[in-house]
């Protein structure tokens, strides 16, 4: 039955406990009786191809799909930072209890403690096992594994491959695919996206795709589901994210019924290249460690806006987070730097160029840590991404400040599940980014690939035996590819497809709605948001989604190969996602980490109202976003006590 | 911000049987700040707003990590600034060299056919890393990540080699289209360090085994290769995978499998 009351079904107990416990307590298929179960993954990224890999060396008979032409293309390839673990090989008092609680806090108290204890407890598996993969993280001269302290955490325990850390995991957890592939227990469909989903008796039973190539829509049958689809930030258009990345599969998933949790929480990264014009595709981010040299900057005056910085006397620089955080200064956490550079370009002290007539970006200065240390010493820190800034801008950090300004980066929300990771739906599983489980309303630095590869190696594998093992082969009802429920999901997506090519007045591309899409979202539902605001977003979505259909422009054929077309679908559910963020900003009338009410303050800052909202919000979709069902899911703090965060 | 108009002759095939030809079209205000492929965006909205099929090239993260762009530009395999892929390169490099003129083509080589204007096929590629390109380790299975101490100049290199981005830029540069730089770096990321070394006779052997049955061409030491690759991968590799294949060919233990 589906779980519509939300029960998270984590064991009860000590904590510490609570999932090995869980696992005992778990049912298990035989060896000779996996093959004949089938498991389709949607995703190769980290969650999904870990998964994919580990699933498949047990035996099961897997079914992984991916939009990429090879599954090593997955966009947690271009994670930079790290990864967390609690391996304390520092000895700094590093313990899984406190990354227990460095992420329940980090996450504002929106989390479910139980799956964070799970996380952090898993995470010293993950570097083992990547290392046995053969994944190259630093070293040091010793031979050990080197740590670094990441996102302003009091203990070393980030693990890092240069600046490529998501590229070296997600290589291995290929690699490992890869074995299964050859040993075929996997079968992998890249250039396939998945376009709906199918439910046969209240449980998930399969998918259907459409093969990019050649535009072939069919049914795809399993005895279970996983979505291992990563996040949606893509809806605000320009984003971090890959160009390809979309909100699809979790989408139709949930409206076949999976409840969608928090969509309002989006983690904004406050260092990344600035728009340079309207032609702008995606935004690059620098690492946040530059905060840790860089002073950030606007002019005090607005007719300095355009003068070469260099010229600009130091009485005639507002260094705002200095100024108004004495104590942290520019190392503010993500979301309060991200802010106030918004509020000083609101105030029309913005950097850089003109772009739909507004100045966008904010300095990042590193004179005065080239004065102290030296240019070398600045170059050995940061050398590669100053070589990075350089070829994306033209200009030399060494000598002029970079610029700077906030891009979308993460969505904590995502499909509800439960301590399984099971959906509301029973036999849709979902993990990686594309659930809301782990990280609450904010995501600490380097936890996003520790997360993927928890749920993808130790989670899923056994939760999803668990319920094959409860759901046996022989009491699964019947379904075929003839089944009118299989033949009318096929058909339903051939149409849908079909009538984008078909628009009553096809005057405009998909990305012209998607770019006014992400300018109503990023202006709305952004880094600050009011009720005011909310509202007028909640009008306008509507009618952009009601022009979108009457002119969008998708030329050439359904069958083969079409970009614009696999665009357009895209689109469509991001104009529908984007309303239901809207409607759970509006909802939670709170400020918690990366959701921002401005009639939700204290002191300037992020007040939490943990009296009436101290739950998960999980929508049902009932025909239309805006018709949808708010659900809550309390949640309790038996181990770390909510605090209210001070950065002064 | 400087802006200019460009000629292009893009390859354009609607599948792979097709023969295809270059069409040519004119870029307008093409602005120094903008990506390469950014130019491609706005030249594929004006086609679409004239009703005319956009051309297809793929692409993914636009940050030179993914591997899925990759374009011959006038020639040069990601274009004609050094390690950098497509995705990354500027207009203002282009300005710098002073081309009004670009020929844009996809990746030109039998093992990787052309799926659809400048998008081709790369399973070649996954193809030679499911033959070997991995360390058989179960998951769950693996010790503590510090039992085995690895000396940092050795973990260095294998990082060096384990950069490689599969794009495939080697195999397009290459006269022979060889895919020796792509199997030399896998090859020698693992063989490196103490962890592949149970494999590593068997895996040169079958990863080069399944570069040849794909039909990519063999190395004759020209170095395009390591000259278009994005990422600087260094042509040693391709020496050091000779070594060991000649190693394991000669050290072969086929006939002890077949004794039991």
């Amino acid at each position: 039955m589906p779980n519509t009351e939300l029960k998270s079904h984590e064991p009860t107990g000590p904590i510490e406990e609570r999932w090995r416990q869980h696992k005992q307590n778990s049912d298990l298929v035989a060896p000779h009786n996996r093959r004949k179960r089938t498991v389709i993954i949607v995703g190769s990224g980290l969650a999904g191809g870990a998964a994919a890999a580990t699933m498949g060396e047990l035996g099961y008979n897997v079914k992984c799909f991916c939009f990429q032409d090879s599954p090593r293309r997955a966009h947690s390839i271009a994670a930079q930072g790290g990864i967390n673990a609690a391996k304390n090989y520092q000895n700094d008092g590093d313990s899984v209890y406190r990354l227990f609680y460095d992420t329940v806090k980090g996450g504002d108290f929106r989390s479910r403690e139980s799956n964070v204890y799970r996380l952090a407890e898993l995470s010293v598996n993950i570097i083992d096992q990547a290392v046995a993969q053969g994944v190259p993280f630093a070293r040091e001269y010793g031979g050990l594994l080197a740590n670094r302290s990441f996102g302003g955490a009091l203990v070393s325990r980030t693990f890092y491959a240069r600046g490529q850390t998501g590229q070296q995991l997600l290589l291995g957890a290929y690699s490992a695919l890869s074995r299964q592939i050859e040993a075929g227990t996997v079968e992998m469909f890249p250039r396939h996206s998945m376009q709906d989903l199918i439910i046969h008796e209240d449980k998930a039973r399969g998918i259907v795709t459409r093969n990019l190539l050649t535009g072939k829509v069919e049914a795809h049958l399993a005895d279970v589901v996983l979505l291992c689809t990563g996040g949606y930030g893509n809806v605000f258009f320009l984003s971090t994210n890959a160009m390809g990345s979309n909100c699809t599969a979790i989408w139709q998933a949930h409206k076949r019924g999976a409840f969608f949790a928090n969509p309002c929480y989006t983690q904004i990264h406050p260092t990344c290249i600035p728009r340079s014009g309207d032609y702008q595709s995606k935004l690059t981010l620098m690492s946040e460690s530059l905060r840790n040299d860089g002073r950030v900057w606007v002019p005090r005056n607005k007719e300095d806006v355009t003068k070469d910085p260099k010229k600009i006397p130091e009485e005639d620089r507002y260094y705002y987070l200095e100024e108004r955080y004495p104590k942290f200064g520019n190392l503010v956490p993500r979301d309060v730097a991200s802010r106030n550079a918004m509020y000083v370009c609101d105030d029309g002290l913005g950097v850089g160029p003109e772009v739909d007539g507004e100045r966008r970006a904010v300095y990042l200065d590193f004179k005065s840590a080239i004065d102290r240390l030296g240019e070398d010493t600045i170059r050995e820190r940061y050398g590669n991404l100053f070589e990075m800034y350089e070829r994306i801008t033209g200009d030399n950090p060494y000598e002029t400040p970079m610029m700077i300004y906030p891009a979308t980066h993460y969505t904590m929300g995502g499909l509800w599940v439960d301590y399984n990771l099971q959906s509301t739906i029973d036999g849709l599983f979902v993990g990686g980014e594309a659930n809301f489980s782990d990280h609450g309303a904010n995501r600490l630095g380097a936890s996003a690939l520790m997360q993927g590869l928890a749920d993808g190696y130790f989670v899923l594998p056994f939760t999803v035996g668990d319920y094959l093992g409860r759901n046996r082969a022989s009491s699964m009802a019947e379904l075929d590819e003839d089944h009118p429920v299989v033949a009318d999901a096929v058909a339903g997506v051939e149409g849908k497809l079909k009538a984008f090519t078909e628009a009553p007045d096809p005057k405009h591309s998909p990305d012209f709605f998607h770019k006014k899409l992400g300018n109503i979202i990023w202006k709305y539902c952004g880094m600050a948001r009011t009720a005011e605001g909310l509202e007028k977003a909640l009008e306008e979505i509507p009618k952009l989604r009601e022009q979108f259909y009457r002119e969008v422009k998708v030329v050439g054929d359904t069958d083969g190969f079409n970009q614009t077309l696999v665009k357009a679908a895209r689109v469509a559910d991001f104009l529908e996602l984007g309303e239901l963020m809207c409607i759970d900003a509006l909802a939670r009338e709170e400020s918690c980490g990366g959701h921002f009410r401005e009639e939700h303050v204290i002191d300037m800052e992020a007040k939490r109202d943990d009296e009436n909202f101290q739950h998960v919000a999980a929508w049902e979709h009932q025909g239309d976003p805006s018709a949808a069902v708010r659900h809550e899911e309390p949640l309790e703090f038996e181990y770390v006590k909510p605090t209210q965060r001070s950065y002064k | 911000m400087k802006t200019k108009n460009l000629t292009l002759h893009v390859w354009r095939q609607r599948g792979p049987s097709d023969s295809g030809d270059f069409e040519t079209y004119v870029a307008k205000d093409v602005s120094e700040h903008m990506s390469f492929l950014e130019m491609l965006d706005v030249v594929n909205e004006e086609l679409l707003e004239n009703g005319d099929e956009p051309i297809a090239f793929d692409h993914d993260c636009r940050e030179g990590i993914c591997g899925m762009c990759g374009v011959v530009i006038n020639g040069y395999a990601h274009g004609p600034q050094a390690k950098t892929t497509a995705c990354q390169l500027h207009m203002r490099q282009i300005f710098a060299e002073n081309l009004d003129e670009l020929w844009i083509e996809p990746w030109r080589a039998t093992a990787f056919p052309v799926v659809k204007d400048l998008a081709v096929d790369r399973g070649a590629f996954d193809r030679i890393i499911q033959a070997g390109g991995y360390v058989s380790i179960r998951t769950g299975s693996a010790r503590d990540a510090n039992e085995t101490p690895i000396a940092k100049d050795v973990s260095d290199a294998s990082m060096d080699a384990a950069e490689c981005i599969g794009c495939g830029a080697c195999v397009a540069a290459c006269p022979n289209a060889s895919a020796s730089l792509f199997t030399a770096a896998k090859v020698s990321h693992l063989g490196l360090l103490p962890q592949g070394q149970a494999e590593r006779s068997d895996r040169v052997r079958k990863m080069v085994g399944q570069m040849d049955a794909e039909g990519f061409g063999s190395c004759t030491n020209h170095g395009e290769c390591e000259s278009a690759c994005p990422k600087g991968i260094s042509i040693d590799w391709i020496a050091r995978m000779n070594r060991d294949l000649l190693k394991a060919m000669t050290t072969s233990t086929d006939d002890v499998e077949e004794r039991d």
